[in-house]
């Protein structure tokens, strides 16, 4: 293989492993500020075991969160030289910020968080969490508007062999970006929900701690259910800006190979990649493709025959992540509608078909965000910035292929061992339950 | 303002990011690896971890802003830099991860063989790194042999892994080890207590004569195997710089053998800073130089950003940086005290 298709390997690999920890610190981190908050406010104890319980889970998902973050930043210039070179007057930019403005204030109060609870008074440390939480979605806005600067570059021109920022304020309002930041945000609540409904399920099906996982499954389920309608409603927008921005990923989510007006929308489709067609295409909704892509019914779709296949994204795996997604998600609004009518009856806890399933459902939501990216990625293939720089030219040059061959299997050694052990240590501490002993954590409770 | 008064001030940003870095996670390095051999036990292994726990990470980001100021502000060194000593930087980079999860995972289970593993874990990615730093800046300081022409953005590199391994990178691969022990030990002499603190202290006066000498040679070496003392020859009064780092140095071990720990532990932040202040007010306006070829040198004039950029960058950093001192002060403040074997073993959060 040679440095470029390695480079890619490597460097998808590492994104998608950072993406297993990143999406739920984004949620968890908001509600266990939200539990902490409600036990300052009300002085009911439960609130406070269930920021003790749903907190240390979260801290074990952080720190495989923050050291493969490090990989990231560090990866640009290790394998991709030669786009940070060509791009990094605009892209650097937000990268920067994101370390100035957010990890530091995240890193810090993460730290008093933990170490601060005999140390500071009640209402600092949950100031503490706050701080640390909105840090994290912060850091989220700025590397996804470096992101959509990539999938969308605006504010800029090519001058002096580099790509040179001539309006930072567009590069901060690009629609693309903060679209992907509300569907990605989101996604990480909705996802971060999925999990504590999971865990919650799997005691209340042992009838462990009833009280204290009803409590934490029905405040879970209001918060997935609003979430994954607001994913599918910014999926929806993202989805429109696609179609404007980049046809040739569009038409790769649709498999749509003719440029046609009023397109319709087959629910059951199948592309064929070699003839340039689909082998299967059943149950069409006349018109859907045009409406959902432009909102008008009558707007004309283009097909990949419009580009040469050398400017085609690889079509199969772009087309099924975006189904995948968009099915899991349908499925998320389902379930969590279903978990608050259902958590509010009376004998919730012996639907064990409905628990049972939660329990299972804990993977989907994982899922849904790798295939995301993976649309959003291999959809803007074979572009590095869609329409400005290839993958192919953007590669380093000093960097042999033995180099990343090398790096690349220690990625996969050492990322295997450590994610099996953090996922070990998250199973155990959520089958452990909460603390009993109340008094043991009034003890190292703050001065009030 | 034109672009090469804010070239310079990225210059001076630059090498502040980087010397704080150093100062405040040579510290946590420090004390990372001297933790085999100054803990008797397993309290005391968690005590010594513990004095880390709430600033170790606040502290690495330290690096990422460095990394990420050098990739907004001077993107052609961030780009060369990092594809050219890519082996060097993957293994710092495992070392690093390593590190962070060996203190969160640590103490999550009872077992004796899960703690020995991490602990072995903790000492070796913390020494790695600061030997690798080290390397690095050595091999920064004595120019990698890269050719480079600006004109038609052709670069290339030949050196691999080993190249760095020359004399002089090693023997500031072995100054930043000696550095970082010295800090380290002092850190825990003064955060910890009784025969822990004790031993901790003993320790860094121990230390620090082979540092003296390992610095001296240092210096002196300097002179035939860089080109940092131009500067200084054509500007003497720049020699202010190395002679508040040796000054600083001296004072370590003054208040260090009167057993004033705190100030000791001062003056051995102000040696850090000045070590690399001294290394960076000799390369300037390099960045990075090139052994092969003083026309492919990477400076601050042809490798830095836009004038646009570099403003922009320049109010963030104007708001952002002080922002995160005062907060950190703060912190450092709350988590003054000592960290006692009763603050470990009552609170389930310790690591
Ligand atoms: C729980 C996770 C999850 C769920 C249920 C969904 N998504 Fe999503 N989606 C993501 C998680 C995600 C993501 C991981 O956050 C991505 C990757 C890149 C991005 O911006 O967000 C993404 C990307 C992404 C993209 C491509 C963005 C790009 O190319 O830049 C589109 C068009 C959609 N989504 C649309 C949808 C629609 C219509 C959904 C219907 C319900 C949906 N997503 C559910
Ligand atoms: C964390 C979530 C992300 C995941 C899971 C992810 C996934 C991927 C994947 C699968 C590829 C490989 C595409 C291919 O091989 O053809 C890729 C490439 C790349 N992505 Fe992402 N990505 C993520 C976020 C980002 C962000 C936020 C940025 C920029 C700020 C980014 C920048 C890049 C770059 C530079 C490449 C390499 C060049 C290329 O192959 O196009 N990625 N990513
Ligand atoms: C490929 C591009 C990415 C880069 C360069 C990157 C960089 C980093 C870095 C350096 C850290 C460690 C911070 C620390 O030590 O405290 C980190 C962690 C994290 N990143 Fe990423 N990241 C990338 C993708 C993403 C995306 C797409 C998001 C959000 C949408 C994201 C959000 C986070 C979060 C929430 C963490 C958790 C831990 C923390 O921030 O400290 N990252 N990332």
């Amino acid at each position: 293989m040679n440095v470029v298709t390695l480079s890619q390997l490597q460097f998808a690999a590492t994104c998608m492993f950072h993406w297993i920890f990143v999406p739920l610190t984004l949620g968890l981190s908001i509600m266990t500020a939200w539990m902490e908050t409600k036990y300052v406010t009300t002085g009911d104890e439960t609130w406070l075991r269930m920021t003790k319980f749903w907190g240390k889970l979260f801290l074990i998902n952080f720190a495989l969160g923050v050291v493969t973050g490090i990989t990231m930043e560090f990866q640009f210039g290790l394998n991709w030289a030669e786009y940070s070179r060509y791009v990094g007057d605009i892209f650097g930019a937000p990268l920067a910020i994101e370390a100035t403005l957010t990890f530091f204030l995240e890193s810090v109060f993460i730290g008093v968080w933990i170490f601060g609870w005999q140390k500071i008074s009640k209402k600092a440390h949950a100031v503490s969490i706050w701080l640390a939480a909105i840090a994290t979605n912060l850091s989220a806005l700025f590397i996804l508007l470096a992101n959509a600067w990539m999938q969308k570059p605006v504010g800029f021109v090519l001058r002096n062999g580099r790509a040179e920022m001539t309006d930072f304020l567009a590069v901060v309002t690009n629609p693309y970006g903060w679209i992907k930041f509300s569907h990605t945000l989101l996604s990480g609540y909705s996802l971060a929900a999925f999990v504590i409904m999971g865990v919650s399920a799997w005691h209340l099906l042992r009838k462990n701690e009833v009280d204290f996982f009803t409590r934490s499954f029905k405040m879970a389920a209001v918060w997935a259910f609003v979430a994954s309608v607001i994913v599918g409603i910014s999926g929806d927008f993202h989805a429109v800006e696609i179609a404007r921005t980049q046809p040739t990923k569009f038409a790769a989510m649709e498999a749509q190979w003719e440029t046609k007006r009023g397109v319709g929308m087959n629910l059951l489709i199948f592309p064929d990649v070699a003839r340039e067609c689909n082998s299967l295409e059943q149950i069409c909704i006349p018109n859907g493709l045009s409406l959902l892509a432009f909102h008008d019914a009558n707007a004309e779709i283009k097909g990949l025959k419009d580009f040469p296949p050398e400017l085609r994204p690889p079509v199969t795996p772009t087309f099924l992540s975006f189904r995948l997604m968009v099915g899991i998600g349908t499925f998320m609004i389902l379930a969590s509608l279903a978990g608050i009518f259902l958590s509010r009856s009376k004998n919730f806890i012996e639907n064990r078909i409905f628990l049972t399933l939660m329990v299972f459902a804990i993977p989907l939501p994982y899922l849904a965000q790798q295939f995301g990216w993976l649309v959003a990625e291999l959809g803007r293939q074979p572009w590095i910035v869609y329409g400005v720089m290839k993958t192919s030219d953007a590669v380093s040059k000093s960097v042999t292929a033995t180099q990343v061959g090398l790096s690349l299997l220690g990625f996969v050694v050492l990322y295997g061992l450590l994610g099996t052990i953090d996922i070990f240590l998250l199973v155990k501490y959520a089958k452990k339950g909460p603390d009993k002993n109340v008094s043991s954590i009034i003890n190292v409770q703050g001065r009030g | 303002m034109e672009l090469s008064v804010f070239q310079i001030i990225w210059f001076v940003l630059w090498s502040v990011l980087w010397a704080v870095y150093f100062m405040l996670d040579g510290f946590v390095l420090g004390t990372g690896f001297l933790s085999g051999f100054l803990a008797t036990n397993d309290t005391e292994k968690r005590v010594l971890i513990n004095t880390l726990g709430p600033v170790w990470d606040g502290n690495e980001v330290w690096l990422l802003t460095a990394g990420g100021a050098t990739f907004a502000a001077f993107p052609t060194t961030y780009a060369l830099m990092f594809s050219n000593l890519y082996s060097a930087l993957i293994l710092l980079l495992f070392a690093l991860i390593v590190r962070g999860v060996s203190f969160e995972f640590r103490s999550k289970l009872e077992s004796p063989v899960w703690r020995k593993s991490w602990d072995t874990a903790i000492v070796v990615s913390s020494f790695l790194p600061a030997l690798l730093f080290g390397v690095a800046f050595g091999n920064i300081f004595k120019g990698i042999p890269m050719t480079n022409n600006f004109a038609t953005y052709q670069y290339s590199y030949d050196g691999g892994l080993f190249g760095l391994l020359n004399p002089y990178g090693l023997v500031t691969g072995v100054l930043f080890v000696l550095l970082f022990a010295v800090h380290g030990s002092l850190y825990a002499a003064i955060k910890t207590t009784g025969k822990l603190s004790e031993r901790a202290a003993g320790l860094a006066n121990k230390l620090w004569l082979p540092l003296l000498v390992v610095a001296v040679a240092f210096l002196g070496y300097t002179y035939p195997a860089t080109k940092l003392y131009d500067n200084y020859l054509k500007a003497p009064v720049l020699l202010i710089v190395p002679v508040i780092a040796v000054v600083s140095l001296l004072l370590v071990k003054v208040f260090a053998a009167k057993g004033e720990m705190h100030k000791s532990f001062l003056f051995s932040c102000l040696t850090i800073l000045f070590v690399v202040f001294t290394g960076v007010t000799g390369l300037f306006p390099n960045l990075i130089p090139s052994s092969i070829n003083p026309a492919s040198n990477l400076t601050i004039f042809n490798s830095s950003s836009s004038l646009l950029t570099l403003q922009i960058m320049t109010v963030v950093a104007a708001i952002c940086v002080p922002t995160v001192i005062c907060y950190k002060i703060w912190v450092y403040r709350i988590f003054r005290a000592r960290v006692t074997n009763e603050d470990v073993l009552g609170n389930p959060d310790a690591y």
